[in-house]
C-alpha cells in the first residue's frame, strides 16, 4: 500500500459509514462526473477498501495514487486516467 | 349509526388515486430494484422517480431522501444513526421531554451506551423555548432533535428559530414532521433542518412507509445494515408497492396544501367552539394559534379518556386520547405532564384530528353525542358528584 499526504482533490466521496459493496459502485459514477487527469478522494472506514480499491483501480484502468489515515477514516486517491468506467445501472 | 372518522393522526384512508398507482407493482411490474436485467432496472428507475416526488413536497433534492419502513424507523435512523457516526465529536444529545416515543427511546438507548441526553422542558402549551435550548448546548452536542407539531396537543414548534440557534454552534438539527408534513406546508430550507423525518400515514399512503430526509451527504451510521438499496444507508429489498404509493400521495398533497388547511382548520374552530359551549370543566391543550390546522385536543374533568373513546365508538365515532403508549400501558400521558396537566385531568384526554375529507354535518353530529357522553360519564363519577357536590 502507497501512504500519501495531502494530495488535492477535485472531488470527494464520503462512503463513512457505509459498507460493501458500496466502495466499489459509486467510485465509477462519481469518476465519470471529473475530467480526465482530476483526482477523487474517496473517504470510508471499512477495512475491506483498502484492498479492494485499488484493485478496483488496476481493473477499470484507473490510477490509485496512495492512501492516508485520518481520524476517522481512510482516505484513498484515485486519478481518472481512463473514460472506460463500468455500468454499475444501480445509480 | 354514522361513521364519523376524526383520527387522522392515527391513519388515514389510502386515496384512490395512490392505490391504483401502487396495484401493478404487485403483479406487473414485480422485479427486484438490484436485478441487472431490465426488469429490475425499470423498477429502480420508479423508485428514484417517488423519491424526486418526496423530495419536492419539503423543498429537498432527490439524493437527500432515504425511503424506511416508517416514521418510527426514520426517526430511529435520525437519532441513532447521526448520533453513532458522531459519537467522536462529542456524545451529547438534546430533545424535548415531549417527542415520540421513537425518539424518545432511541435518546435512551444511546444513553446506556454512555450519550448523555438533556430532555427539554416545555411550557403550558408545549413550546420549547429557545433561549433554553441555547443554554443546555454544549461543545460535545452534536444533536438536538425537536417536533415539528406535537400529535397529542396541535402545537406547532418554532423550528426556524431552534435550527438558528443549532446552525451557530454548528449542530445538527433534526426534526420529527410526521405530523406537519401534507398538512402544513414543510420546507427543508425554510426550516433549516439537517434530518426531517414524514410518514406515508399522514398522507394518505399506504402504512409501512416513511422518509428521512438528510442534508449535505450527512454520515448517518446505517441501522439495518444490506446491500446497496438505499446507497448503503438503509438495506433491505424495497418495498417498491409502497414507495409508489408515498410518491403518489406526495405528489397529491402537495397540490392540495393550501386548500386543505383552511378547510381543516374552519372545521376544527367549529368543532372547539361548539365543544366549549356544550361542555364546562374542559381545558383545550396545546397552543391556541401555533397548532396543526385539524387539532383539537381536550382534557374533560372527571371522566376516563379510553371510556369515552369507547361510548362515542358505539355512536360510530373515532377518536383517540392522544398517547397509544400511555393509554395501553394505562400511563399518565408524559406530554399532558410536560405541559403541566394534572394527572387527573389527563385521564380525561381526548383528541380529534380532521383531514379534508372530513364535513361540517359530521362536527353537528360529534357535538349532539360528545355532551351526553360526558354527561353519562360523570354521572357515575364519584368525582363529578363531589365536584358539583362543592
Amino acid at each position: 500500500m502507497k501512504f500519501v499526504e495531502d494530495i488535492p482533490s477535485d472531488d470527494i466521496l464520503d462512503l463513512v459509514c457505509r459498507m460493501c459493496p458500496l466502495h466499489l459502485l459509486e467510485p465509477g459514477d462519481k469518476l465519470r462526473c471529473l475530467k480526465t487527469g482530476q483526482v477523487l478522494e474517496v473517504l470510508t472506514d471499512y477495512d475491506g477498501a483498502l484492498e479492494d480499491i485499488p484493485n478496483w483501480c488496476k481493473k477499470n484502468g484507473q490510477e490509485f495514487l496512495g492512501m492516508e489515515e485520518d481520524d476517522d477514516c481512510y482516505k484513498l486517491y484515485i486519478r481518472k486516467t481512463s473514460e472506460a468506467l463500468p455500468q454499475t445501472g444501480w445509480a | 349509526m354514522k361513521n364519523v372518522y376524526m383520527d387522522h393522526a392515527a391513519a388515514t384512508p389510502v386515496r384512490k388515486q395512490v392505490i391504483e398507482a401502487m396495484l401493478p407493482y404487485f403483479d406487473e411490474h414485480f422485479g427486484n430494484p438490484s436485478t441487472i436485467y431490465d426488469m429490475g432496472s425499470k423498477i429502480k428507475q420508479v423508485i428514484e422517480e417517488q423519491r424526486a416526488k418526496v423530495a419536492e413536497l419539503i423543498g429537498a433534492k432527490a439524493e437527500e431522501i432515504i425511503f424506511t419502513s416508517s416514521g418510527a424507523e426514520a426517526n430511529n435512523l435520525a437519532v441513532k444513526g447521526l448520533a453513532l457516526a458522531r459519537q467522536k465529536k462529542g456524545k451529547h444529545i438534546i430533545i424535548s421531554a415531549i417527542e415520540h416515543h421513537s425518539v424518545l427511546n432511541s435518546a435512551r438507548f444511546l444513553e446506556r451506551m454512555d450519550f448523555e441526553v438533556t430532555f427539554l422542558p416545555v411550557d403550558e402549551y408545549g413550546l420549547v423555548d429557545p433561549e433554553r435550548l441555547s443554554i443546555a448546548m454544549r461543545p460535545e452536542t452534536i444533536l438536538v432533535s425537536i417536533m415539528h407539531a406535537n400529535n397529542e396537543i396541535g402545537t406547532i414548534e418554532p423550528i426556524s428559530e431552534l435550527s438558528a440557534i443549532c446552525r451557530q454552534k454548528g449542530v445538527i438539527f433534526h426534526t420529527d414532521a410526521v405530523a406537519t408534513v401534507g398538512n402544513i406546508p414543510v420546507d427543508v430550507n425554510e426550516l433549516d433542518v439537517g434530518l426531517l423525518t414524514l410518514s406515508g400515514v399522514s398522507l394518505g399512503a399506504p402504512k409501512g412507509i416513511g422518509a428521512l430526509y438528510f442534508r449535505d451527504n450527512l454520515r448517518l451510521m446505517p441501522l439495518i445494515h444490506g446491500g446497496i438499496q438505499e446507497k448503503g444507508r438503509r438495506g433491505g429489498t424495497e418495498n417498491v408497492p409502497a414507495i409508489v404509493g408515498l410518491g403518489k400521495a406526495s405528489e397529491l398533497a402537495a397540490k392540495e396544501l393550501s386548500h386543505k388547511a383552511d378547510h381543516m382548520r374552519e372545521l376544527r374552530d367549529l368543532l372547539v367552539e361548539g365543544v366549549r359551549e356544550r361542555i364546562e370543566q374542559i381545558k383545550y391543550t396545546g397552543h391556541p394559534n401555533r397548532r396543526l390546522p385539524g387539532h383539537a385536543s381536550f382534557c374533560i374533568e372527571a371522566i376516563e379518556g379510553e371510556a369515552l373513546l369507547f361510548m362515542l365508538n358505539q355512536e360510530g365515532i373515532y377518536a383517540n386520547t392522544g398517547s397509544a403508549c400511555a393509554s395501553k400501558a394505562l400511563k399518565t400521558s408524559p406530554v399532558l405532564v410536560a405541559i403541566g396537566i394534572r394527572p387527573d385531568l389527563a385521564q380525561g384526554s381526548i383528541v380529534f384530528t380532521l383531514n379534508s375529507s372530513n364535513r361540517a354535518e359530521e362536527i353537528e353530529y360529534v357535538l349532539e353525542k360528545l355532551p351526553f357522553a360526558v354527561q353519562k360519564l360523570r354521572s357515575l363519577s364519584p368525582i363529578w358528584r363531589q365536584k358539583s357536590a362543592a
